[in-house]
């Protein structure tokens, strides 16, 4: 019996003394500390159920509020109690009603043996972890705090504040260095009797007593004076959230428990019966144990708290509606958009299709429909084409088709003739590739051969509307990769740019443009915006075509950009 | 928000209370067992009209999860399920012939019963054809989560409206008492919700889903809401605003995440489309007892008539609840 435990219990007393045998059976000494806060039959109800161990004890009750002296006071007690009334008692475990045994007793005894100077706690500087949640770190040393966090949080708050502005310390006791950690230890005789036997002891107390948060500090700091071997680990196994209150244990991670390695964990949801039976009752042995994997628990508390803090990029959904800035990607992938491709190229969709694999829609945001890839009606996630319901919330419609589609590069068209609102949604977003031919809405209109007159009101609207969605692709908050060429700019060398918009969506691609596409014909283009500019409407967004160009080569025969291959 | 508009919701509230008070007159006691509630009961609050065929699912559904109690309002039944309802011993009942569109869709049943035996419970409001899901809701039992809400000062859980539908014809397979419904109407739409922020109740507005992809297609604004706020830690001082879409206080409301993260959440699986929905939208369209002049059941009768199949190539069809989390309907948000 050179192994004693404390046990702190408040609440599922009916698990503590399941516990407490599951101790005494082994032969550890138990002493159970009972918060003042359990209504006195509950607490003599307990101990009457543990009378029929001698070897269990009770100790003095204080009242213990989280973050308060308290805790630390029945520490204080449950081990002067077991070390006065159990002399064979080597190493002190301090735990609580709902830490549980993962490993037989004989195992960590075993394992105490071989180690009988080292005291194992966690503690460290205060300078050096960013555990504290509150941002109060080496300030709960040094401030005052004499209201309760837990019940009189502006009280608090505003004592803090007033102490920072006055800028008020207190005095460290003369020789302690503040340090932190898990309040779970196991602590060596000799150590836990230096600290409470210490003249100085009366000091310490009036000085923790005063902390903030003392059960994290108090014997953290105390054991750095006194010990030889300090292990700086917790061996009790307990995950914190990101408000820093304990991950609870359910039946369902049983496997994960049985791999951690570790010889207590805390805390256990006290209705998990079947872990209380597994590892109570059916204790594993060496013979049943699997390999251990601690790894993997930590991974799984990791990524909870990532969950909680950082979410899921580009996901909108009932508990996860982030506030403008804050989305942490405001879509789920990386997507592009084109804007006057198809209106120059024959084709231009199946084409880019082609050369990249990737899914290419028409124009998503058209007036009449949403033109999905293959003539589609619904998309993935069942996502209807409907105009109508797309812009009721175009940035839902975009946050949706990228997050339902994620892990496929999709590619859509753009024009002045569609949704303007979705623009600034897609400039701000680092996950848009937007490539703008300004002024190609004019082929189409040159193309078309309707009534001049309407072609003007046409024209002039679009460029127009245009004009505003260059406007906020080239504000300084978008944080799009955003190209825009003017169409005779375009057509110059059209395969250079090209090539720069397919090499960033598919930069391995082996698949280099076996053919450019075929551009539309545009003999006639430059009189055709003449006449525009005799009518009065002047177009400026597709840059200098002459009234009567020289000809040009025909697109097929266009040279290659020069490519330097490896 | 300035202390005049919260004035005005403290007032909005008191209102719905009061109105809560004058509507307990509509209900009639059928079997009160409310004395066999414990301190630590799980609570399921619930109004059903000629739901018979669908209550011994409910029933068994809700106390696997561990529901210690249900308080039922049955608005008028004609299918004998006031009889059965009388006969579980887990079930108090009252009846009520009184106007469900005038006691607000129900709503202030609800609040009243909320009120009188709700406080200081986890209380769950649900209709028959809603099923509550919730992260481990396979291995761990509603207690769990409950607790664990508790242990991380949480008052209020959100749970998403999603409806289920069958593959082919709504009314291609009859559905017999007793049997899962979710064997029938297994398929749901997976990713398009519509969400926007309510700024007077905080609370999210989410629209989408099979009926507004079908019945709402060029009037996307009617469509149903779908957020839902069915599982909170009730005091007497709370009321529901609009169905269970909003509460007052508004801090209820604020179940979602603004800073990126995912809060927790789960989801109401919803089994309105089974071979009964023909009969009870008809009902509906000469009863007018629902919300907005039934406008819904409308767009049903016409939509139905037309294409009475709501599966389409991309419906998912069930498996669990981590199908579901991984699609980005719910979340475990730090519940590990």
């Amino acid at each position: 019996m050179s192994l004693g435990i404390l046990m702190l219990v408040h609440t599922a007393l009916d698990r503590a003394e399941q516990v407490a045998r599951h101790w005494a059976r082994a032969g550890c000494p138990v002493v159970i500390h009972v918060d003042s806060n359990v209504a006195q039959a509950t607490h003599d109800a307990f101990v009457t159920a543990l009378s029929d161990l001698p070897q269990v004890l009770f100790s003095r009750r204080h009242r213990c509020e989280w973050g308060t002296w308290g805790l630390v006071a029945a520490s204080q007690d449950a081990a002067d109690l077991m070390l006065a009334q159990f002399a064979g008692v080597r190493h002190v475990y301090l735990t609580s009603g709902s830490c549980l045994p993962l490993r037989p007793v004989a195992e960590l005894i075993a394992y105490l043996e071989a180690r009988p100077e080292t005291d194992f706690i966690e503690s460290a500087t205060t300078a050096d972890v960013p555990w504290t949640v509150g941002g109060l770190d080496h300030e709960r040393f040094t401030l005052f705090f004499p209201f309760s966090w837990r019940r009189h949080r502006a009280l608090f708050d505003r004592f803090v504040r007033l102490q920072r502005r006055l800028r008020l310390r207190r005095p460290m006791p003369p020789g302690v260095i503040p340090h932190m950690g898990s309040q779970w230890w196991c602590l060596t005789r000799k150590t836990l009797q230096a600290i409470l036997h210490d003249p100085a002891r009366a000091r310490h107390d009036r000085y923790f007593r005063r902390v903030w948060i003392p059960d994290e500090s108090y014997f953290q700091s105390l054991t750095r004076l006194y010990a030889t071997q300090v292990e700086s680990r917790s061996l009790t196994l307990s995950k914190f959230d990101f408000q820093g209150k304990p991950h609870i244990f359910y039946d369902d991670h049983l496997q994960l428990l049985r791999r951690s390695d570790c010889f207590v964990a805390r805390k256990i949801w006290p209705h998990a019966d079947r872990l209380y039976r597994a590892f109570l009752d059916h204790p594993e042995t060496a013979a049943t144990r699997q390999d251990p994997n601690p790894g993997k628990i930590d991974r799984l508390f990791a990524k909870a708290v990532s969950r909680r803090t950082r979410g899921r990029a580009g996901l909108y959904m009932q508990s996860r509606f982030p506030c403008h800035g804050w989305e942490n990607g405001v879509t789920a992938g990386k997507y592009s958009v084109f804007q006057g491709f198809a209106e120059l190229f024959r084709d231009f969709a199946p084409w880019l299709a082609q050369v990249t694999g990737t899914q290419v829609h028409g124009h998503l945001y058209a007036p009449e429909r949403a033109e999905f890839a293959d003539g589609q009606t619904v998309l993935n996630g069942a996502l209807p084409d409907s105009a109508a319901a797309r812009d009721a919330n175009p940035r839902a419609f975009l946050t949706n088709l990228i997050w339902n589609t994620r892990g496929s590069w999709q590619c859509f068209q753009y024009g002045p003739r569609d949704t303007p609102d979705i623009v600034w949604h897609l400039a701000r977003d680092p996950n848009a590739q937007i490539s703008v031919i300004s002024g190609a809405w004019a082929v189409p209109l040159f193309t078309s051969g309707a009534p001049f007159a309407d072609l003007r009101a046409e024209a002039a609207r679009l460029q127009r509307a245009e004009h505003r969605v260059l406007d906020q692709l080239r504000s300084p908050e978008a944080k799009a990769r955003i190209r825009i060429w003017t169409m005779a700019e375009f057509i110059e060398t059209p395969m250079e740019p090209l090539q720069l918009i397919l090499d960033e969506i598919a930069p391995a691609a082996a698949r280099r443009p076996a053919a450019p596409p075929e551009m539309a014909d545009l003999a006639g283009f430059g009189q055709f915006l003449q006449t525009l500019k005799n009518q009065g409407m002047h177009p400026y967004l597709m840059g200098d075509f002459p009234v009567d160009p020289q000809p040009r080569p025909a697109a097929g025969q266009t040279r290659r950009p020069y490519l330097v291959k490896k | 928000m300035g202390a005049w508009q919260s004035y005005r919701l403290r007032l909005q509230r008191k209102r719905w209370l009061i109105r809560a008070f004058r509507k307990r007159r509509d209900l009639r006691a059928v079997a009160n067992r409310t004395d066999r509630i414990t301190a630590s009961d799980l609570l399921v609050f619930c109004t059903a009209r000629n739901e018979g065929v669908r209550l011994p699912w409910f029933l068994k559904y809700y106390r696997d999860m561990g529901v210690g109690h249900f308080l039922i309002v049955d608005n008028d039944s004609t299918d004998g399920s006031r009889a059965y309802l009388a006969q579980q011993q887990d079930v108090s009942l009252w009846t009520t012939g009184a106007s469900y569109r005038r006691s607000r869709f129900g709503m202030d049943w609800m609040n009243w019963l909320l009120r009188c035996y709700g406080h200081g419970h986890w209380t769950l409001t649900v209709d028959p054809d809603e099923l509550f899901l919730y992260p481990f809701c396979d291995t761990r039992p509603l207690r769990a989560l409950t607790d664990w809400l508790d242990a991380s000062s949480i008052k209020s859980f959100p749970a998403m409206l999603l409806d289920m539908y069958p593959k082919g014809r709504i009314d291609a397979q009859p559905y017999a008492p007793g049997q899962n419904p979710l064997e029938i109407a297994s398929w749901f739409d997976a990713g398009n919700y519509r969400i926007s922020r309510n700024p007077r109740f905080g609370n999210l507005w989410i629209q989408g889903g099979p009926r507004a992809r079908l019945f709402f297609p060029d009037s996307p604004d009617r469509a149903p809401a779908l957020n839902k706020i069915p599982l909170v830690k009730w005091h007497r001082s709370y009321a529901y605003v609009s169905s269970t879409h909003m509460l007052l206080p508004r801090g209820l409301n604020l179940v979602y995440d603004e800073w990126g993260g995912e809060k927790a959440s789960g989801l109401l699986l919803h089994t309105k489309f089974l071979d009964t929905f023909g009969a009870k939208a008809e009902e509906e369209l000469t009863r007018h007892q629902h919300y907005a002049g039934s406008s819904e059941y409308l767009a049903y009768a016409a939509g139905l008539q037309d294409n009475p199949d709501l599966w389409c190539r991309w419906s998912e069809k069930y498996i669990n609840w981590r199908q579901l989390e991984i699609l980005g309907l719910m979340s475990k948000g730090n519940w590990a």
